[in-house]
């Protein structure tokens, strides 16, 4: 079975974290130095595409935990390169964390603070899954067919 | 049909465990009902008026006998002895208790079924042509590609907290029983003069409350990308559907706002981006599962002749069986529309009558279809009389299959949190009312579709006639609407008129189609009819 040890600070990565507060999409394009990046809903993570080696931190808000944006931006992002952190922010909760993991996140600062018991379970409790994402995790028909 | 291996069984397992521990959490209280509401939804486990509902997927309609007496017994032990069959070919369970749910998906998955992502904002169960593998003008067998669907389409991280629900149709004829192009992808699989397999796309497709005959996007995807190419769509929809406005997220709304051409340009695009990923399972994943939908061991050499001495067979296989593609096989429609019944209710006991049959005559395979009937698909000619005597003798002898008695309604307000009206009463009266079966074979092929409100979950968009149930300062009333179809002629009904009481509109109804007697022509349906003549002499003929 799959075995995920959950870090207190819900933060998946050992690298130092950026230490700059994340600036809007529109507010990070005019700063050339920054470092950290906040998406909100409608903003569209491709333009980020040709300065992403800048980028150290994209935070990704989750104003509603029902709004769905958030998921493709982090795909889009890892699917782009973007090996940096990538934050879930806002109505993040413990039953939405596996999708999350799934679509690239590698941190998370609830509005809520999750229960690691639980966290841990949910993120453990599945064997196996049917697509591949931004996780690396070997979908079923890739086990099927080797 | 298709069999769970280990991988797929530890999925569904694993989803009765989950579900298990989110229901404990919800009655400990550390899930708000706000916090609960999606998870239980993509468990099928809706709240009705009166106790919860759960909604059990038929995957692409398509069960075995095993599985239908699973449903009996859950019938039986969990609800009050009978389930309903939906308008997406899933049952319903009506009256079941919320601790008690996680134990009826633990026996569903013991016969390889699930509820999953049958409601909430997530990639519904697929829909598919019920002849499929039967049906002479089918071009493959598309079930195959509809379980390869499902498999990838299910937990999707991506797309499970999308605008709103999303539907996807299959068919792989070009006789569209399974409402193609009122899905939000309709897919029909075609083959190409080489033999390569494709699908033509249609997108935005839909009914509630701004109804859309779905747009085509691609005339042939290569059936191997389907994968990404669903995910393009969905991707484009997630990302820049509505979110403001429950009643304008789907994505028929965003196709129409776009435009199809630009929504299309924007799907494009964005699979050019994904197709390099891989996300699409290679072709041996397709032909493993295709392996468990060869053609069953039909026996060759069959007489193709039919005793039709006893009058009530003969009505029976005049309406109810159609062509088969194997000499000396017929598919058998079971009607469960019998006169003043429930559309789509089945009891316990003519559950397992069906699966009796089903295993001694139909090759243990079993097909709901979107009319709220069950299809026999493999029956050898020379046993269609058994089979009927069997159904008559427990009641689902009707021989009305597309004929006016063949009403689809949704639950209506008898059961529905959402409805307005109820649609079951109206559809007890036509059905009385209409209840001469020689006056029904007079009028004809008319499909009639009923409502209890808005979301159309009874597709009154598509019928023929179609009836939607709304309040009208407290009141229940009815709008009639003519002229729809969710055929390969795809068409949305107009609504006619000022609305009726709940007597009134069966009226209403009789006058429109002695309108349609007295003047139609030899050979024309009420819906030819109907194109030819339109409105304005129904109008008259109803409201005088």
């Amino acid at each position: 079975m799959v075995e995920v040890a959950i870090p207190e600070s819900l933060r998946f990565r050992d690298d130092e974290p950026a230490d700059e507060p994340a600036v809007t999409l529109d507010a990070f394009f005019e700063q050339p130095d920054a470092v950290s990046v906040r998406i909100e809903g409608g903003d569209d993570v491709r333009r980020l595409g040709p300065v992403l080696a800048q980028v150290k931190l994209v935070e990704v808000d989750f104003p509603r935990f029902r709004d769905g944006r958030g998921y493709s931006s982090a795909r889009i992002l890892r699917e782009m390169g973007y090996k940096g952190e990538l934050k879930a922010v806002g109505d993040v909760l413990v039953d939405q964390l596996l999708f999350m993991r799934r679509c690239g996140f590698d941190s998370f600062a609830p509005n809520q603070p999750i229960d690691p018991t639980v966290a841990k379970r949910a993120l453990e409790e599945y064997d196996f899954v049917y697509q591949q994402a931004a996780d690396g995790r070997i979908p079923v028909w890739k086990l099927r067919h080797g | 049909m298709y069999r769970y291996d280990t991988y797929d069984q530890a999925v569904v397992d694993t989803r009765v465990d989950e579900f298990r521990d989110q229901v404990a959490r919800r009655i400990a209280g550390s899930l708000s009902e706000d916090q609960f509401k999606p998870l239980r939804l993509k468990n099928g486990l809706y709240l009705q008026l009166h106790a919860y509902m759960l909604r059990v997927a038929v995957p692409y309609g398509t069960m075995n006998a095993k599985q239908m007496r699973t449903l009996a017994h859950i019938a039986r032990t969990y609800d009050r002895g009978y389930g309903h069959f939906t308008t997406r070919q899933n049952m319903q369970f009506n009256w079941i208790k919320l601790e008690q749910a996680p134990d009826i998906l633990a026996l569903l998955a013991t016969v390889q079924m699930h509820a999953i992502q049958t409601s909430g904002e997530s990639i519904r169960n697929i829909s598919a042509d019920q002849f499929a593998g039967a049906a002479a003008d089918e071009v493959c067998d598309p079930r195959a590609w509809a379980e390869l669907i499902r498999q990838f389409t299910t937990f999707h991280p991506e797309f499970s907290y999308l605008p709103r629900k999303f539907k996807i149709g299959l068919t792989a004829s070009d006789n569209d029983r399974a409402a193609i192009k009122l899905h939000d992808v309709g897919l029909q699989v075609r083959k190409a003069e080489d033999g390569t397999m494709g699908f033509r796309v249609f997108v935005g497709g839909g009914m509630g409350r701004t109804p859309f005959v779905a747009t085509l996007v691609r005339d042939f995807l290569p059936a191997h990308q389907i994968c990404t190419y669903l995910e393009a769509i969905l991707r484009v929809w997630n990302r820049h559907g509505r979110r403001d406005n429950i009643h304008k997220q789907r994505i028929k709304i965003l196709v129409h706002d776009l435009g199809g051409e630009e929504f299309s340009r924007q799907v494009e695009a964005e699979f050019e981006q994904m197709l390099p990923l891989g996300d699409d399972m290679p072709l041996a994943e397709y032909d493993r599962i295709a392996a468990y939908f060869t053609p069953p061991a039909f026996e060759q050499g069959l007489d193709d002749t039919l005793d039709l001495s006893d009058p009530r067979f003969a009505a029976w296989v005049n309406r109810n069986v159609s062509a088969h593609k194997q000499p000396g096989y017929a598919i058998a429609t079971i009607s469960l529309k019998p006169v003043g019944g429930i559309p789509g209710d089945i009891s316990a006991d003519q559950m397992e009558v069906i699966a009796d049959l089903a295993e001694k005559y139909s090759f243990d395979d079993i097909r709901p279809t979107h009319v709220q009937n069950v299809v026999l698909p493999h029956v050898r000619k020379a046993d269609l009389y058994a089979v009927w005597q069997a159904l008559d003798a427990a009641g689902m002898g009707a021989d009305n299959v597309d004929l006016l008695g063949d009403i689809i309604a949704c639950p209506g307000l008898d059961y529905c949190s959402l409805a307005n009206a109820r649609s079951i009463p109206v559809a007890q009266k036509l059905s009385e009312r209409f209840a001469d079966p020689a006056r029904q074979l007079d009028i004809g092929e008319l499909k009639l579709k009923i409502s209890g409100c808005i979301n159309a979950c009874g597709h009154h968009h598509a019928g023929h006639i179609g009836i939607l149930g709304v309040d009208k300062k407290g009141t229940e009333n009815f709008q009639l609407l003519l002229g729809g179809s969710g055929a390969e002629d795809a068409s949305l009904g107009k609504i006619v008129g000022p609305g009726f009481t709940e007597d009134g509109v069966v009226d209403a109804i009789e006058r429109a189609v002695e309108k349609y007697r007295a003047v139609r022509e030899p050979g024309e349906r009420f819906l030819d009819t109907y194109r030819r003549i339109g409105v304005e002499p129904f109008k008259e003929a109803i409201y005088g």
